[in-house]
């Protein structure tokens, strides 16, 4: 894609997007709601005109090619089965349309069936499935017609936590299994991390990041991408000679460029620690906890510093000894930091999925 | 209420029972209600037709029964300067085929076509749509002089009333079909379908009107009964369908009883053509479903 771009009236929704996906490779476009990445997919497939750039697939340019000419499989957030149909005859729906033959359609049918797990459901009508097996004969039917794009749509989102991540495994080891270039767009960060080769991080129609997840987690390119995927800290500190210091702490930073002067650390949570249960009177980093969160082998602890509030996360062994009220001294691991870029710029908060 | 409470009753079964007493005695009044409320309005609706019937198979003597009148209108044939019923009949029929096709061919690839590209027409649609309904047929057949002045000069045929038939129909049709339309998620279907390489026509055909089926039989139906009920329109026009020519044969004898027979025989037709076409319609979705 190439200087992708496309208005909704004054609204930009995509501003000379550019993107390469590599062949076989898994694509995660992830960003807020009306980033731009939704649009991103839906001018791919054809369903909407791009204003200006291009679309080529493989050295052929589709830019202008209607929907059902451009050899794109998609997989849509609401349930989009054939309800008049059943699930053999939907995953078979666009073989028919290519005018494959009866028995080598539903031949391919059941191979695509056999590969979501769903053989037994063939004669079913969608009605009588679960969300979840509805995508995942959806996904069959994408993959059924071999198509040289796939495309997900928050395939996902509909679903409850559980099946969220069993079939986000599915899709991945399925992606590997048919090795099918793919590009899968949420708002949900867990997802995106884990299931993606590269991590596309969009901003009001524009690509902050396009990097591998731990790439995209550790060295941040933005403050927005730092605080859209995983949580942070905002701390004001200052800068000096390449070095920031905050509350006491002495941090590296990512970018060893940037001027000296006041500035605002983005501290990931894990890389706040206990530094002793003693706690002294008083401290840059002594403060009382006001909240404990339990995330399983972790725990997210809220400290209240006196002037600010910081998030640490901890081993759940070293928060239960700390309930809420108990005075407590942390330190800052010296990971390479990130700094917002100002102070005053006002950087949305992430939204915090269940 | 017992006036004993049996060993082992605790006492928390007495409050529960009283309650389930009082929920059998909300039950019986409600049905009470429906059994009187169904019954007036039955008969409200019956007995007219009961008594048309009843008046249609009245024998020469009062109180006496016989078929005659039912005889009588059978047998009227073209020589006595009347046409004849069947040709009425089969013309009414073409009609509401005539009519019923062209209104589906019309309207329900125009209703999704503006569904799915040009949302905006939405409105304006419903309301050219719904605008028949507010103009009273004897306006109608004002206006349309003129015109089937001009459609005379081409064909005397009283199949040409479906061009009016057609607009009379449409408010129905609309309706039931916008309902069956709102009811799917059409987008997501046809995005769905156009992205496994369906063309519109494609889409349309196999996708969407298949998940509607029900809307469209509605709206057949609905555009049937109209046409085989029309009177106003065609007996202005001066053309022959079967209702004008029911009342032709009621109007040219003195029989009383035939003039009952002849509004019995066309609310049956009616009534069993429509019958058979729900049956039709009911079958297909129990075998899908």
């Amino acid at each position: 894609m190439e200087g992708l771009s496309r208005r909704y009236g004054t609204v930009v929704a995509l501003d000379h997007l550019d993107l390469t996906v590599q062949p076989g490779e898994l694509v995660v476009l992830l960003g807020p709601s009306g980033c731009g990445k939704t649009t991103t997919l839906r001018l791919l497939a054809g369903l909407e005109d791009t204003d200006t750039g291009s679309i080529t697939v493989g050295g052929r340019d589709i830019t202008w090619l209607p929907a059902s000419k451009r050899d794109m499989g998609m997989v849509f957030q609401a349930y989009s089965l054939f309800p008049h149909m059943t699930v053999r005859q939907n995953v078979a729906f666009g073989l028919r349309l290519r005018r494959v033959g009866a028995a080598e359609r539903d031949r391919r049918a059941m191979e695509m069936l056999e590969l979501v797990g769903l053989t037994e459901q063939a004669n079913r009508y969608p009605h009588q499935l679960s969300g979840g097996q509805q995508q995942r004969v959806a996904l069959a039917r994408a993959l059924a017609i071999q198509p040289q794009v796939l495309l997900l749509d928050e395939p996902l989102s509909a679903l409850d936590a559980k099946v969220r991540a069993q079939l986000r495994d599915q899709i991945r080891r399925i992606q590997l299994e048919v090795g099918i270039t793919t590009l899968f767009v949420t708002h949900d960060q867990e997802e995106a991390l884990a299931i993606a080769d590269r991590v596309g991080v969009m901003r009001e129609g524009r690509l902050e990041q396009l990097a591998p997840p731990v790439e995209v987690y550790s060295r941040p390119a933005t403050s927005f991408v730092a605080e859209f995927v995983g949580l942070t800290n905002r701390l004001a500190g200052e800068v000096q000679a390449g070095q920031l210091t905050v509350r006491g702490c002495t941090l590296p930073l990512v970018d060893s460029a940037t001027p000296d002067g006041l500035a605002v650390a983005l501290v990931r949570p894990e890389a706040v620690t206990l530094a002793s249960h003693d706690a002294p009177e008083s401290g840059p980093l002594v403060g009382t906890v006001i909240a404990v969160t339990f995330l399983g082998a972790t725990s997210r602890v809220t400290v209240d510093l006196g002037d600010a509030t910081i998030m640490a996360q901890l081993p759940t062994a070293d928060a239960t000894a700390l309930p809420a009220g108990s005075r407590v001294a942390l330190t800052i691991r010296p990971d390479p930091v990130l700094v917002s870029a100002g102070s005053d710029q006002a950087v949305p908060l992430p939204e915090e999925e269940a | 209420m017992a006036a004993v409470t049996s060993v082992g009753e605790t006492p928390l079964a007495v409050p529960a029972r009283r309650q389930a007493g009082m929920q059998a005695g909300r039950r019986r009044r409600l049905n009470l209600f429906r059994y009187v409320v169904f019954t007036v309005f039955g008969l409200f609706f019956a007995l007219p037709l009961l008594a048309m019937a009843r008046f249609s198979l009245e024998g020469a003597k009062l109180g006496t029964w016989s078929l005659t009148a039912w005889r009588q209108i059978t047998s009227y044939t073209s020589s006595e300067g009347i046409p004849p019923l069947i040709s009425a009949v089969e013309i009414t029929l073409e009609l509401a085929v005539i009519t019923s096709a062209v209104m589906l061919v019309l309207v329900v690839p125009t209703m999704i076509w503006i569904r799915l590209r040009v949302r905006w027409l939405a409105r304006a649609m419903e309301f050219l749509c719904l605008l028949p309904l507010t103009i009273p047929p004897i306006v109608l057949v004002v206006g349309l002089g003129p015109i089937y002045d001009k459609i005379a000069h081409l064909s005397l045929s009283a199949l040409m009333l479906f061009w009016v038939y057609v607009i009379l129909a449409l408010p129905y049709a609309y309706r039931a079909l916008a309902a069956g339309l709102s009811a799917i998620d059409a987008t997501t279907l046809s995005e769905a379908a156009r992205s496994l390489g369906a063309s519109w026509f494609s889409v349309i055909v196999r996708v969407i009107v298949p998940n509607m089926w029900d809307a469209v039989l509605n709206a057949l139906i609905l555009t049937w009964a109209l046409v085989l009920g029309e009177f106003t329109v065609a007996f202005f026009l001066l053309y022959v369908n079967l209702q004008v020519e029911l009342y032709s044969i009621s109007r040219n004898t003195p029989d009383a009883g035939v003039i009952f027979s002849t509004s019995t025989a066309s609310l049956l037709f009616a009534f069993v053509l429509l019958l058979i076409l729900s049956y039709v319609g009911r079958r297909r979705r129990a075998i899908r479903g």
